[in-house]
C-alpha cells in the first residue's frame, strides 16, 4: 500500500526566516501520525502546506499522490482539514454549518442532509443543531469543526492543534473521536505541543527550528536511550550540578531550574545521590524517558524555550 | 466539480446572514432614503437641471447609492469571513476559485438589488411613470451594476487585512466613482475635464440606463444599449479580475 503523505526535502521560507529546512517523512495509510514541536518550530508551515494552503519553497510533498503544489484540486478532494482558529459560522447553526461545508465538496441534497444529522449525533451535538453556533462551547464548537472536517468521508484528516484551548475532558473526547476515527481506517495527521498527546500516536516526527529532530514510533523513541531520567530540585542548582558532573560524571544538566540527571538503574543512583550531598536535595523523580526527554537529549534544550 | 453547488451555497448564505442582522437590514434601506430626502428637499428648486427639482434628479442615483452601500457591506463580509476563520475553509476545500469568488459577488449582487428594486416603486412620489417595461429595464441595469460594484468591492476586500483598510478604498475609489456618476449633477453641464472622467467611469452608465428606464422625459446621456453593453462588459471584467486574484495567490 502506497503512503498516505510523503514529503522529500521540503523547504518553506518567509523572507530571510527558514521556517521548514528540508523535511522528509512519509504517513502510512491509517496511521495515526503526530508533529510535534514547540511553538515556531515549523509545524503550522508543514500542516499549511500538506493542506494546500501554502506553497513550498523548495522540495515537495504529495497526498495520496497527489502532488500539494500542482494538483491541489485533487489533494483538497483528499483531505479533510480542522483549523486551528475556528471555522465555523457563529450566525449559522451547526447544522447549517455543515450544510454550507458539504456544498463546498459539491454534496447536496438529501445525502448531504443525512450526513450531517448523522455526523451530529455521533458528536452529540444533535440536539443543539438548530443553535448559533456562537452559543456552543468550545469543545462544543471544536466537536463541530471536526464534523465539518469529515462530512466529506475524506481518506486523510488532518488537524492543526486539535486540542489547543480545550480543558481536560474535552480533550479526553477528542482523543476518543479521533482513536474511532483511526479505526474506521481514516489517516489522521495532527500537530501538538502536547507530549500526552503525541505519546498517543503510532509514529510522530518531533520538530524544532524547521527540521525533524526526531521520527519514530514514541515508545520507541522513549526507549532509545535505555536510560531513567532523574530530576533534582535544589536550593543551588548550578552548584549541585558542577558537583554531580564532577563526582558521577555523565549528562548532568539544569533544565526548567531543576538539575536532569539521564542514568541507567535510575532508583539505584537516587540513594547515592541523596547521602553524597545532603541537605542540598530537596526533591527527587525518577521516570523513563518521555517525548520530552526525547527532545531534551536531541536539542539540548527544554520544550518550552 | 460543478461552479453552481457551491456558488450558490455561498450566495445564499450571503442573504441568510444579512436578514439575521436586522441592523444592517434597516440600515441599508434607510440611510440612502435618509440622504435622498434630505439632500433632494434641502437643494430642492436651487438646482436648476432639467427636471428643476433636485428630488426627481437624484432619484435614479439614489437607487445605485443603495446598491453602492450594500455592494460595500457585502465586500466587508469577505474580511470579516477571513478574521473570523470561515474563508480558511472554503480556500481549503476542492470548490473551484471561481466558483468561490461567484457565490460571494452573487450574494452582494441578490442583497443590492433587493433593497435597490424596491425603491423603483417610489418612482411615483416624484411624478415619474411607473411601466413595465420601465421597471423591467431599470431591474435589469441595477443587476448588472450590483454585479459590477460587487466584483468591484470583492476585488479590493480579498487583499484588505482589516476593514479599516478597506474603508480607505471605499473613500478613494467605490464613494467617488458614485459621485461622479451623474447621481449629483448630470454630464451635460459639467466642465470638460471632469466630463471626460465621468465618461471614464463604468457608473456613469450604469446610471445613465436607470435614468433613461425610469425618466423618459429626462433620459440619461448614453442609449439603452450601450449603456448595458458597458456596465456588463465591466462587470465581466471586474468579476474575470476576482477570479484571477483568488486563483493565483495560495495564502
Amino acid at each position: 500500500m502506497s503512503d498516505a503523505i510523503e514529503v522529500r526535502a521540503l523547504e518553506r521560507e518567509f523572507g530571510e526566516r527558514k521556517a521548514l529546512a528540508g523535511v522528509s517523512f512519509e504517513v502510512r495509510q491509517g496511521e495515526a501520525f503526530g508533529l510535534l514541536g514547540p511553538n515556531g518550530g515549523g509545524k503550522t508551515t508543514l500542516f499549511r502546506i500538506l493542506a494546500t494552503l501554502l506553497p513550498p519553497t523548495r522540495g515537495r510533498a504529495s497526498v495520496m499522490g497527489f502532488d500539494v503544489g500542482s494538483q491541489a484540486a485533487d489533494v483538497r478532494r483528499q483531505i479533510g482539514v480542522v483549523f486551528q482558529s475556528t471555522s465555523t459560522d457563529r450566525k449559522l447553526t451547526s447544522l447549517e454549518n455543515l450544510l454550507y461545508q458539504g456544498a463546498m465538496y459539491g454534496m447536496s441534497g438529501e445525502p448531504l442532509r443525512k450526513r450531517a444529522a448523522e455526523l451530529l449525533a455521533r458528536f452529540g451535538v444533535l440536539d443543539r443543531a438548530g443553535e448559533y453556533a456562537e452559543k456552543l462551547s468550545g469543545g462544543l464548537r471544536r466537536r463541530v469543526e471536526i464534523a465539518k472536517g469529515i462530512l466529506h468521508g475524506p481518506r486523510v484528516l488532518m488537524l492543526d492543534e486539535p486540542s489547543a484551548g480545550l480543558d481536560v475532558g474535552a480533550r479526553r473526547e477528542l482523543r476518543d473521536v479521533l482513536a474511532g476515527l483511526k479505526k474506521d481506517g481514516t489517516t489522521v495527521l495532527f500537530t501538538t505541543h502536547f507530549m500526552e498527546e503525541a505519546a498517543m500516536c503510532d509514529r510522530v516526527a518531533i520538530l524544532d527550528h524547521g527540521k525533524i529532530v526526531a521520527l519514530g514510533k514514541p515508545e520507541a523513541l522513549c526507549a532509545e536511550s535505555g536510560q531513567d531520567v532523574i530530576k533534582v530540585r535544589a536550593s543551588d542548582p548550578e552548584g549541585l550540578r558542577a558537583a554531580v558532573a564532577a563526582k558521577f560524571g555523565g549528562s548532568v544538566t539544569v533544565l526548567d531550574g531543576d538539575v536532569r540527571i539521564e542514568r541507567s538503574r535510575g532508583h539505584e543512583f537516587v540513594p547515592q545521590l541523596v547521602e553524597s550531598f545532603p541537605g542540598q536535595v530537596e526533591a527527587v523523580t525518577v521516570a523513563k524517558p518521555t517525548l520530552e526527554d526525547v527532545f531534551v537529549r536531541r536539542t539540548g534544550r527544554a520544550f518550552g524555550e | 466539480m460543478s461552479l453552481l453547488v457551491p456558488a450558490a451555497s455561498l450566495a445564499k448564505r450571503e442573504l441568510v446572514r444579512f436578514f439575521r442582522q436586522r441592523g444592517r437590514v434597516i440600515g441599508a434601506l434607510v440611510t440612502p432614503v435618509m440622504f435622498w430626502l434630505f439632500m433632494g428637499s434641502g437643494l430642492g428648486r436651487s438646482f436648476g437641471g432639467p427636471g428643476g427639482d433636485f428630488l426627481r434628479y437624484a432619484f435614479p442615483g439614489t437607487t445605485t447609492m443603495i446598491l453602492l452601500f450594500t455592494c460595500i457591506f457585502s465586500s466587508i463580509s469577505i474580511i470579516e469571513d477571513r478574521r473570523e476563520g470561515f474563508l480558511q475553509s472554503v480556500i481549503a476545500s476542492p470548490a473551484p476559485r471561481a466558483a468561490i469568488v461567484l457565490g460571494k459577488v452573487l450574494g452582494g449582487t441578490l442583497l443590492g438589488f433587493v433593497q435597490a428594486f424596491p425603491f423603483l416603486l417610489l418612482a411615483p412620489t416624484v411624478g415619474l411613470p411607473l411601466t413595465a417595461t420601465g421597471l423591467l429595464q431599470a431591474a435589469a441595469v441595477l443587476a448588472v451594476s450590483a454585479f459590477f460594484l460587487a466584483s468591484v468591492g470583492f476585488f479590493f476586500a480579498w487583499r484588505s487585512e482589516s476593514v479599516a483598510g478597506f474603508h480607505a478604498i471605499m473613500n478613494v475609489v467605490l464613494m467617488p466613482m458614485w459621485l461622479v456618476s451623474g447621481a449629483l449633477f448630470p454630464l451635460a453641464g459639467a466642465r470638460s475635464w471632469m466630463g471626460w472622467v465621468m465618461r471614464a467611469n463604468p457608473m456613469t452608465y450604469g446610471l445613465s440606463a436607470v435614468r433613461t428606464a425610469m425618466m423618459p422625459d429626462d433620459p440619461g446621456p448614453f442609449g439603452l444599449g450601450l449603456s448595458l453593453a458597458v456596465i456588463g462588459a465591466c462587470a465581466l471584467v471586474a468579476f474575470l479580475a476576482c477570479a484571477a486574484t483568488v486563483g493565483g495567490e495560495r495564502t
